[in-house]
Formats: structure tokens, C-alpha cells, sequence
């Protein structure tokens, strides 16, 4: 067996592998963000928030009406996705007139209203979600345990990433997107209800995070912190990859993932840190971010 | 003038006989409790604390010598210049007389210094660091419910005993994490086992699958977790999820409470054992208080934590009252040391010179989920650990008031 700077290579493909799978958390909701903002121009600080109320609209399915993980799956991104329609439709319509900074400044609020009343009626260590029964077990990788549960997280990451790519950059409706972004007026004079489009986007961006959320439940607690836990690191993450850049926040996404979870074999003081550090060296080389258009 | 004339010997003979009247700075004795609110510790500490404060004033009729006691919270989100800067504030400006507190161990080994610095009084529950008792002691604070040397010496004795005698260590990042390290470092040793390595993770990681990849790697039979709270739930899930148990490794929960488990729950905690200074069920004054505690906490049990809150409170009212003053803060801990402590909670005990409470600890076993009646219902009792084993002994501690 060969050694890697000092381990030894199971354990180094081990932590490579364990990388990808936080950085298909990473990529899923530096995703939505990036949908809103490219789409919006609204920095969606309250996106943490939604992937929490995504975990926890699982979890109370589950308890109250016992709807599984599948259909959660389904159900949990619809229930919140629709909440952020409203969400956009009362609130965040009347800032896209103004800075940036109101909208971050409201959502931020937004966000610990959101996070303070479940920390109320919840506590703060969170309760368990079982993991499906058709994904519990682990594959022996020889190098490596490999839980089914994180294999699929994987899957189910790369698939929804892609697709929304696809649908972005390859689609008619995606075009239109696009095209309302950069001239609604003239747009709207096609005939193409652009209020209506934008509320979809955001609640879009939304239905991501959610989906996040609940795939997330299984593996962490279920808890009010989840999303001030991963918030920062994910804006992180869009910044890098380019502020609006959904294939820069995809690949920034799994490859912070991986640098992070090699921070943790070799300094694992720093593994809470690396990310910004990567971010600070970024933007003073490229300020537009690694796959931004200035 | 002849007024100014008489006030300087007026004064001193006021300052001389301080002690012996009833002096209550301010007509009221302010509590500040001082605490995780709202991190990954409020659970086990937090608005629980806040609780079990308010039941000891309540049991006190809400004043002590005649006078108002008063309540304050804060947050200190485990951050020591937070803690720092609002313990400041409360000394100088609110006229705090005593912080219960102060959630991490780094927040309150800051604490401490200031209240010896101002000459108040400040009690601890929340933190585990064995260095408040040890270097970093001094005459102002009192160390009620535990630390990290009685952890070693319950929960690290017992593993070792039952055969787990190599180690690795997930360590969290700061002043706690290290001395438990070092604490269960010690016992492992002198029990003739050894520690392999250890891995430190900052503070309130989310995802500890790596730190977990690498306790697998290391081939100890004990994984000890030197950490709490959500770090401590979330490194148990990840070592289930990841098969640590079924590939022959154990798991030692250093610092796990009632909470945790109930955060939890037992499928994944059963046959964890670990070790507490209080448990709800153990007898009928523990249930009494819990049945009082629920009422204010949503039908949460308390910890030994909270309940620490209650009995070191409550002790220290009794010597307000023996003492008949509220301050100087060396004073109120002098007499809090001399006074033998009695309480529903904790029974009968006494505070060491060094400023430890001296009680019992208990090794529990997490029950299996066909053996609880309920929620709550989660341990059973494994051993009783008397006080001068369970905690480090005096000469031990490099405590500078153990010297003189």
C-alpha cells in the first residue's frame, strides 16, 4: 500500500469520498441560492432557514400524519417551496427596486424569526429521523464502510443539480428566465406573465433548499441550528464559484467538499475555517468569483 | 463642613463593622444567570437553568434577609468575549451580585478571573473543566456539579475495567475538550492502557463522518468523545450510520446528559454508559422537583446541570442569610465553604477550599428501548461513585488557595 502525505490510501479515498457527499450538500443549496440571486438579485439569507423548515416538514409528516421519507421527498420541497411563493408575493416583491442590502437585511430577519420559534418549540439538540429501511446498511468498499443512505445522497444530488442546469441553460423556459432577467419590460410585452415567473423561480430556489433539508434529516439531527450551521459555509460557497453562477455553485459546491474533508485529515483545527480561507484568496484574484462574469 | 467633617470616621467604622450587619447592597440580591441560550448547549443548560433558578427563589419566598432577590438572564453563546463583556457589565453597572453560570468551559474560566478581579461571588454548574478548581481557581468561585476529572475517573474507570484499554479520542477544540483528554488520558494510563491518537474538531461541527473514518482507522477499541451536546449527538449518529459498533469498536460518551439521549433517542444510544451527578428518577425529592420543573419547561426533565442550578443557589441563599450580607464576594464563598450543604437534590455534602462541591456521582447504562416505560425513562443506575473517588483529590489540583 501506498502512502498519501502521511495516510494511508484507504483512508485518503475515504475522506475524498466522505467530501463529495457534504459537498452534494454544499452544491444542492449554493444551487437554489444561486437560482434566486442569477434570477431575483435577491441574497436569500433565510435559504438556511428553508432547509431546516424542509428537515422539519419531514419530521412532522412523519409524526403527525405518517407520511414516510419518499413521499417527504416529494411533499416537503411542495410545502415549502410554496411557503416562499408567499414569502416572495408579501415581502421580497417590493425590493427588487432597491439595493441588495434590503434584501439581505430582510431575509436575515426573516431567518431568525423562522429559526427562534422552532429553537422555542423544539430546543436546540434537534430529534431523530430514522433512515429509510431501503437505503439503511453499508457497503464494504474494502477501504471504507459506505453507508447506503450517503450513496444515494450523492445520486440524488448530481441528478437534481443536472436537471436544474438543464432546465436553466438548455430550455425554453429557462431561456425566458433568463431573458426576464435581463429586460422584464420587454419581455412582459411578448406576452409572458414575468411577476408570475419570478414567484416560481423563488419558490423554486425554495423547493431546492427543502429538498436539502430532508435528505439532510436522515444523516443530522433534526434540529432548529441546522441551517445557521451551513448557511455561511454555502454562501461561501456561491461566492467562490461566482455570485448567479449555477454550474460555478454545483462544481464549488462538491470541490469545497472534498478540500474541506481533507482539511480534516490534516488539520482538522482548521476544517470550519478552510472554506472562507479558499474564499479570501479567490476574491482577491478573481473578484467576480471562479466562474462569475464580471 | 462639620458634616464632611464626621463622614471619613463614620465611614471607616461603616466599613469595619461591615460583616456584622445585615448589609444587602442595594436592597435586593441580583442573581445573573449567565448561559447558553441559544447554541448547541441550551439544552443541557439554557432556559433550564433559568428554571431550576427560579424554583430556588420561589422555595426562598422570593427574598432573602428581607430583601427582593432579583433574576437576570443572558446569552453567551459560548463565546468568552461575550461572557466577558456582559459579566462586566452586570458587576459594574447592574449591580450583580452573584453570576450562575457560565455555559463553555472557556466562557467561564473567563468569568471566573473577572469575579475574582471584582470580588463577587461566581457559582458554576455548566462547565467541565478541571482546571477551575485547579490552577485557575480562586476564592470567589464555587465548581457545584461536576468536571472533567470525575468524568474520567467514572465513566474512563469503568470502560477500562470492562476491558477498553486502547483508545482514540474525538476532542472538541477548546479549554473543555482538552482537559477531558487529558483527564481520561491519565485514568486510561495509570489503569495500564494506552491512547492511541485523537482527533480535534472545532466547536459545533455538523457533520462528523470524517472524524469518524479516522477513529475507525486508528484500531482502538474505545472511541471516547470529548465533546457535548449537539457535537456529542452528532458524532454518535455518524459512528452508527457508519458501522464503528459493528466493526468491533466502542464508543465512550464522556459528557452525554438526558437531553442528548432523549435527542437521540435509545435505538442508537442503547448500552451507552455514562455519568451524572442527578437523575429525575432516582428518588422521591428528584421527582418532586422534576414534577415542579416540567411545569416551567414544557414537560422537559431537568439534568444535573439544572439541578445543580437549584442546590448551588440554594446554597448560596443560606449564606447570604448565615452571613447576613451579600458581598464582599471572597466573604459570601468563605461562609458558603464553612456552612455543610443540604439539599433535595444532592443531599447532604460540603465545598472544598479549592472551591469543588463534593457529592456523589452515578455510572449509568442508557436502557434499551424495550426496557424504558416512557419518554424520559432512559437510565439505569450501574454504580455509585463516593465523592473522594469520584473526584480529583485537593493536593492534586495546583489550586494556589490549596498551598497557603
Amino acid at each position: 500500500m501506498f502512502d498519501l502525505l502521511g495516510i494511508s490510501a484507504p483512508a485518503f479515498f475515504g475522506q475524498l469520498l466522505i467530501g463529495v457527499i457534504n459537498g452534494s450538500f454544499y452544491a444542492l443549496l449554493s444551487l437554489g441560492l444561486a437560482v434566486i440571486f442569477g434570477m431575483l438579485h435577491i441574497i436569500n439569507f433565510v435559504h438556511g432557514a428553508q432547509y431546516m423548515l424542509g428537515a422539519f416538514t419531514a419530521l412532522l409528516l412523519l409524526n403527525y400524519l405518517g407520511i414516510g421519507y419518499w413521499w417527504s421527498l416529494l411533499l416537503a420541497p411542495l410545502i415549502v417551496g410554496a411557503f416562499g411563493i408567499v414569502l416572495e408575493r408579501v415581502f421580497l416583491r417590493h425590493l427588487y427596486k432597491l439595493d441588495h442590502v434590503y434584501g439581505l437585511l430582510l431575509t436575515f430577519g426573516i431567518a431568525l424569526v423562522i429559526e427562534g420559534t422552532f429553537r422555542e418549540f423544539f430546543g436546540s439538540s434537534g430529534q431523530p429521523y430514522g433512515i429509510p429501511p431501503e437505503l439503511a446498511g453499508v457497503q464494504n468498499l474494502g477501504f471504507m464502510f459506505l453507508p447506503n443512505y450517503r450513496a444515494w445522497v450523492i445520486v440524488a444530488s448530481l441528478v437534481v443539480c443536472f436537471g436544474t442546469w438543464f432546465m436553466i441553460e438548455r430550455t425554453r423556459l429557462g431561456s425566458y428566465l433568463r431573458a426576464a432577467t435581463e429586460n422584464p419590460a420587454l419581455v412582459q410585452a411578448f406576452g409572458i406573465n414575468v411577476p408570475l415567473m419570478v414567484s416560481l423561480t423563488y419558490g423554486f430556489g425554495v423547493a431546492l433548499a427543502a429538498f436539502g433539508g430532508v435528505l439532510a434529516a436522515p444523516i443530522y439531527q433534526v434540529s432548529p441550528l441546522m441551517g445557521i450551521n451551513i448557511i455561511i459555509v454555502v454562501f461561501a460557497v456561491v461566492v467562490i464559484g461566482g455570485m448567479g453562477s449555477i454550474l460555478g455553485a454545483v462544481v464549488t459546491g462538491f470541490v469545497l467538499g472534498v478540500v474541506e474533508g481533507l482539511t480534516k485529515v490534516f488539520y482538522p483545527e482548521a476544517s470550519s475555517t478552510v472554506i472562507f480561507v479558499v474564499m479570501v484568496l479567490v476574491l482577491l484574484t478573481r473578484p467576480t468569483g471562479l466562474f462569475g462574469r464580471a | 463642613m462639620e458634616m464632611k467633617l464626621l463622614a471619613g470616621p463614620v465611614v471607616a467604622l461603616a466599613l469595619i463593622g461591615a460583616p456584622a450587619y445585615a448589609e444587602i447592597t442595594g436592597d435586593v440580591v441580583r442573581i445573573g444567570v449567565l448561559t447558553d441560550m441559544s447554541s448547541l448547549y441550551a439544552d443541557n443548560t439554557g432556559p433550564g437553568n433559568v428554571a431550576a433558578t427560579e424554583l430556588a427563589i420561589e422555595d426562598f419566598g422570593g427574598e432573602v434577609l428581607g430583601k427582593r432577590i432579583e433574576l437576570l438572564t443572558a446569552d453567551t453563546q459560548n463565546k468568552p468575549d461575550i461572557g466577558l463583556s456582559v459579566g462586566g457589565r452586570w458587576f459594574d453597572v447592574e449591580g450583580v451580585d452573584v453570576i450562575a453560570g457560565a455555559s463553555a468551559s472557556s466562557v467561564t474560566l473567563a468569568v471566573q478571573q473577572l469575579a475574582g478581579e471584582k470580588n463577587k461571588v461566581f457559582l458554576i454548574s455548566d462547565a467541565a473543566s478541571s482546571d477551575i478548581t485547579g490552577k485557575a481557581c480562586n476564592a470567589n468561585t464555587v465548581h457545584w456539579t461536576y468536571d472533567t476529572a470525575s468524568l474520567a475517573n467514572v465513566t474512563g474507570s469503568a470502560v477500562v475495567e470492562a476491558g477498553g484499554d486502547s483508545w482514540f479520542f474525538l476532542t472538541a477544540d477548546y479549554a473543555f475538550g482538552y482537559a477531558l483528554e487529558r483527564d481520561v488520558t491519565a485514568v486510561v494510563e495509570a489503569a495500564g492502557g494506552e491512547v492511541l491518537g485523537s482527533v480535534r474538531h472545532p466547536l459545533n461541527s455538523s457533520d462528523f463522518s470524517s472524524f469518524v473514518l479516522q477513529a475507525q482507522s486508528s484500531g482502538a477499541k474505545i472511541v471516547g468523545l470529548a465533546n457535548a451536546g449537539g457535537d456529542t449527538v452528532n458524532a454518535i449518529k455518524a459512528a452508527s450510520e457508519f458501522g464503528l459498533v459493528q466493526g468491533g469498536q466502542k464508543l465512550a460518551g464522556l459528557l452525554v446528559f438526558v437531553m442528548d439521549i432523549h435527542s437521540l433517542g435509545l435505538d442508537v444510544s442503547q448500552g451507552l454508559q455514562l455519568t451524572e451527578a442527578f437523575y429525575w428518577d432516582q428518588d422521591d425529592k428528584s421527582r418532586a422537583f422534576t414534577e415542579r420543573y416540567k411545569k416551567k419547561m414544557d414537560g422537559r426533565v431537568p439534568n444535573s446541570i439544572q439541578a445543580g442550578y437549584y442546590a448551588m443557589i440554594t446554597h448560596y441563599l443560606k449564606a447570604v442569610e448565615a452571613l447576613g450580607s451579600d458581598g464582599p464576594g471572597d466573604a459570601v464563598v468563605a461562609k458558603m465553604k464553612e456552612l455543610e450543604t443540604d439539599d433535595p437534590l444532592f443531599g447532604k455534602g460540603h465545598i472544598r477550599v479549592d472551591g469543588r462541591h463534593m457529592h456523589d456521582m452515578y455510572l449509568f447504562e442508557v436502557k434499551a428501548p424495550s426496557e424504558s416505560q416512557g419518554p424520559y425513562d432512559y437510565y439505569k443506575l450501574i454504580a455509585t461513585v463516593p465523592p473522594e473517588k469520584a473526584f480529583r483529590p485537593l493536593e492534586e489540583g495546583e489550586c494556589p488557595l490549596v498551598k497557603n
